[in-house]
């Protein structure tokens, strides 16, 4: 059996015993189903202001004009989505975890160990019960109370809605507008969740934020709500996701991250997503329909994602730049690894609008088993974009012949002194380079790891140390049982 | 029983027979040469015996250490200490020479039921052998031959013996493409490694090299069968009279 699929069945059988309100259906719960008094409950459920309900409700009356808008254009295979056949809001159940990593599947801890993950993430990734994790809690108080004291405000999203709103109320929604797309609509009526960051002007946040440390607001993950800002002069590096296989039962995901970036400020947001892919035949796994985009308001701002995608069933993710902002620069490095049956849509849109705009592309996608990866990316460039560049590099490599790559580049240039490169390649792993490798010593799986590994480079490069290092075991586990 | 011992060899490649009954016995400490004419399966030779896919044995056997050498997969084989330096080094882009070395030391120190080298420990152990093969340090930061000279990627190779230290190493025209000094350097890092319980089979086209790598043993390839094997003499020989007796012979 092919330790990815161990994964998913160790995943599998820590989540029977992990949530218990399938049998125990409490208030802590909304019926299926979407309709405006579940809009309502969500917000009351979590003593949101009127504005905040306001907003919910004309993003909800506006999906109800779409429903029958999805997008269709990425190239992507799934079964029509039943929205009325899903959980809307689900209270995060804390005390019912495993009491230590005893009682937690040894093949989940197992994949843990192969990912070098030290022992308390391992706790907090396994969902063992927070109070039976003191030095967990210890360390992510500390580490706020540091934070707090710089005047970093990095808290969950409903809190920064209570304790924040006039920043909560002048960026919210103002990257990614309500209307923006049908998910990102949808996301806006039920999101439960997710991080708010300001870093104060002038400031160089001395730490990576990180989603782990955000332990009190886990079980977030379906329609999570991300707000980042950089006031003037400031910088900050965040890292979402972790490099462990995600659990979690709802298959629809829509999250969206907005960033805000001002004079001479930097966000730098990494993501490694390990999403549950489904089975070999692609059963079960998550649909990831992810919003991202940055704008770069000020002069100088600088935007860098990097994303490390290998899991879900279904991603469709496009993480943008609007550089708004003369001199302003954004850069995206993108890792896409579909395996099986996985189909992954990504790629990226930059925006020039203002004098002297950068952005860079760096996008390398693997496909092995029967999988299909498309890089979808648009570099826009406006007529006032004076001296705008863009560079884009779209890298496939191909393991098996059963996958498929694809590459889709739009390059829309309205000012005739901003200039655009672009250079893809396709390549496949040569039997020739795997016989090198195992003349070696190397079996099959490590000689794939090493050399995919090699071909993402790159991008990998561009992740905070301890991240990559991770990614990159991540990269060879994520391939097992693509060869032999 | 010697080391490797090779028996009615057949090899075909795509139906068609290029190994035509090789006998071969070689024992530890020796050193074994191998010369002949282009395309008469020198290199197909250090293939079968390396494990890679694609050749049909349609009879004969070999063994290494007592064992069914032909029965293992490369990787098995490269474990156990057989080691080929090819007649042309692959490319792996994006991947440091070091990292390669390491991944590849690393491989062979599990099957020995060793921890990892300790990162301190292997940069040493990585300056002296390089210094040894005035091999510049820097070089091993790059992507594995990517870029490489071609005398560079033969020094890379012999790199990684030396640093694998295996049992039984081919090396396949290692001194094609090494410049006069290069040779010298490259033969010396051979001759450090000979040991009586290590063997090599060195495939040349030249002379020059087994005056600086001395051999044991000479033996002429044609057609697919070793047609004579005798002392160092023998490459002196055919260096001054070429093939042509024994392909005669062979077409006979
Ligand atoms: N995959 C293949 N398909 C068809 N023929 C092959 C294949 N591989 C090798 N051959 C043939 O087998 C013969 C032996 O090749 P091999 O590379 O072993 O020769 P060699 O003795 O090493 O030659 P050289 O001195 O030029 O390196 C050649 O005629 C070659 O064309
Ligand atoms: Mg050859």
């Amino acid at each position: 059996m092919a330790a990815t699929q161990q994964t998913v069945d160790a995943v599998r059988d820590v989540e029977k015993y992990k949530y218990g309100w399938e049998t125990n259906i409490d208030s802590d719960m909304a019926p299926k189903g979407l309709s405006e008094d579940i809009v309502r409950f969500i917000s009351a459920k979590k003593e949101e202001p009127e504005w905040m309900l306001e907003w919910r409700l004309k993003a909800y009356r506006l999906w109800l004009t779409q429903q029958d808008q999805e997008p269709d254009w990425a190239k992507l295979d799934y079964p029509k989505i039943d929205y009325q056949d899903s959980y809307y809001y689900a209270a995060p159940n804390l005390g019912d975890g495993p009491k230590s990593l005893d009682e937690v599947d040894p093949k989940l801890l197992e994949t843990y160990d192969k990912l070098g993950i030290p022992l308390r993430e391992q706790e907090m990734l396994a969902g063992v019960a927070v109070d039976a994790v003191f030095d967990s809690v210890s360390v992510a108080t500390t580490y706020k109370k540091k934070l707090n004291e710089l005047g970093v405000i990095f808290c969950s999203m409903s809190e920064a809605i209570k304790e924040h709103p006039e920043l909560v109320k002048k960026y919210l929604g103002s990257v990614v507008p309500y209307s923006d797309n049908f998910f990102a609509t949808l996301n806006c009526a039920v999101f439960t969740d997710g991080s708010f960051v300001y870093v104060p002007k002038g400031l160089r946040c001395p730490m990576e934020l990180s989603t782990y440390f955000r332990i009190n607001e886990k079980n977030t993950g379906q329609f999570e709500r991300t707000l980042i800002i950089a006031d003037e002069g400031s910088y900050v590096s965040y890292l979402e996701g972790c490099t462990a296989p995600q659990r979690d039962e709802n298959q629809l995901h829509a999250a969206v991250v907005e960033l805000v970036v001002l004079d001479d400020a930097e966000i730098k947001y990494s993501t490694v997503q390990n999403w549950y892919p489904g089975d070999e035949d692609g059963k079960g796994g998550i649909y990831n329909f992810v919003t991202k985009r940055a704008a770069c308001r000020g002069k100088n701002s600088k935007v860098m994602w990097t994303q490390v995608e290998t899991g879900s069933a279904i991603t469709w993710k496009y993480p943008s730049c609007i550089l708004q902002g003369d001199n302003s620069s954004g850069e995206f490095y993108s890792v896409a690894i579909t395996n099986n049956r996985q189909q992954a849509d990504t790629g990226t849109k930059m925006i020039h609008l203002g004098k002297n705009t950068r952005s860079k592309i760096i996008a390398k996608g693997i496909s092995a088993g029967r999988s299909n990866s498309t890089y979808r990316g648009l570099v826009r460039i406006q007529p006032k974009a004076e001296g705008a560049r863009n560079f884009t590099q779209c890298d496939s490599l191909l393991i098996g012949n059963q996958c498929g790559a694809h590459t889709v580049p739009y390059i829309e240039s309205r000012n005739p002194t901003a200039q655009t490169e672009h250079e893809a390649t396709t390549s496949k792993i040569s039997d020739e380079q795997m016989f090198y490798c195992q003349q070696r010593g190397m079996n099959p799986e490590e000689a794939i790891s090493l050399i995919v590994n090699g071909f993402c480079k790159e991008v990998l490069q561009t992740l905070p140390m301890e991240f990559a290092v991770e990614a990159q075991k991540l990269v060879g586990i994520s391939l097992e049982g693509s060869v032999g | 029983m010697s080391l490797i011992e090779i028996k009615d060899l057949h090899v075909s490649v795509d139906g068609k027979e290029i190994l035509k009954g090789i006998d071969l016995n070689m024992d530890g400490g020796e050193v074994h040469a191998i010369m002949g004419p282009n395309g008469t399966g020198k290199s197909t030779l250090s293939y079968v015996l390396a494990g890679r896919d694609g050749y049909e044995i349609t009879q004969g056997s070999v063994l290494f250490n007592g064992k069914n050498l032909l029965e293992m997969e490369a990787d098995e084989r490269a474990r156990a200490g057989v080691f080929l330096a090819f007649q042309y080094p692959m490319e792996i882009p994006g991947v440091a020479t070091s990292t390669f070395l390491k991944t590849a030391l690393n491989a062979k120190r599990r099957e020995q039921g060793l921890e990892e080298i300790d990162a301190m420990e292997f940069l040493n152990l990585i300056k002296s052998k390089t210094k040894e093969l005035e091999i510049p340090y820097e070089m091993i930061k790059r992507p594995l031959n990517v870029g490489f000279s071609g005398g560079e990627k033969k020094r890379a190779e012999v790199l990684q013996m030396s640093l694998l230290e295996p049992r039984f190493a081919v090396l396949d025209e290692t001194d094609s493409g090494l410049d006069i000094d290069a040779l010298k350097v490259v033969s010396d890092g051979v001759n450090n490694l000979r040991s009586p319980d290590r063997t090599f089979l060195v495939i040349t086209h030249y002379q020059r090299l087994l005056s600086y790598i001395v051999p044991d043993h000479v033996h002429v390839l044609v057609g697919g069968r070793i047609v004579k094997s005798g002392d160092k003499t023998l490459a002196e020989l055919l260096e001054a009279e070429g093939y042509a007796r024994f392909e005669e012979s062979e077409a006979a």
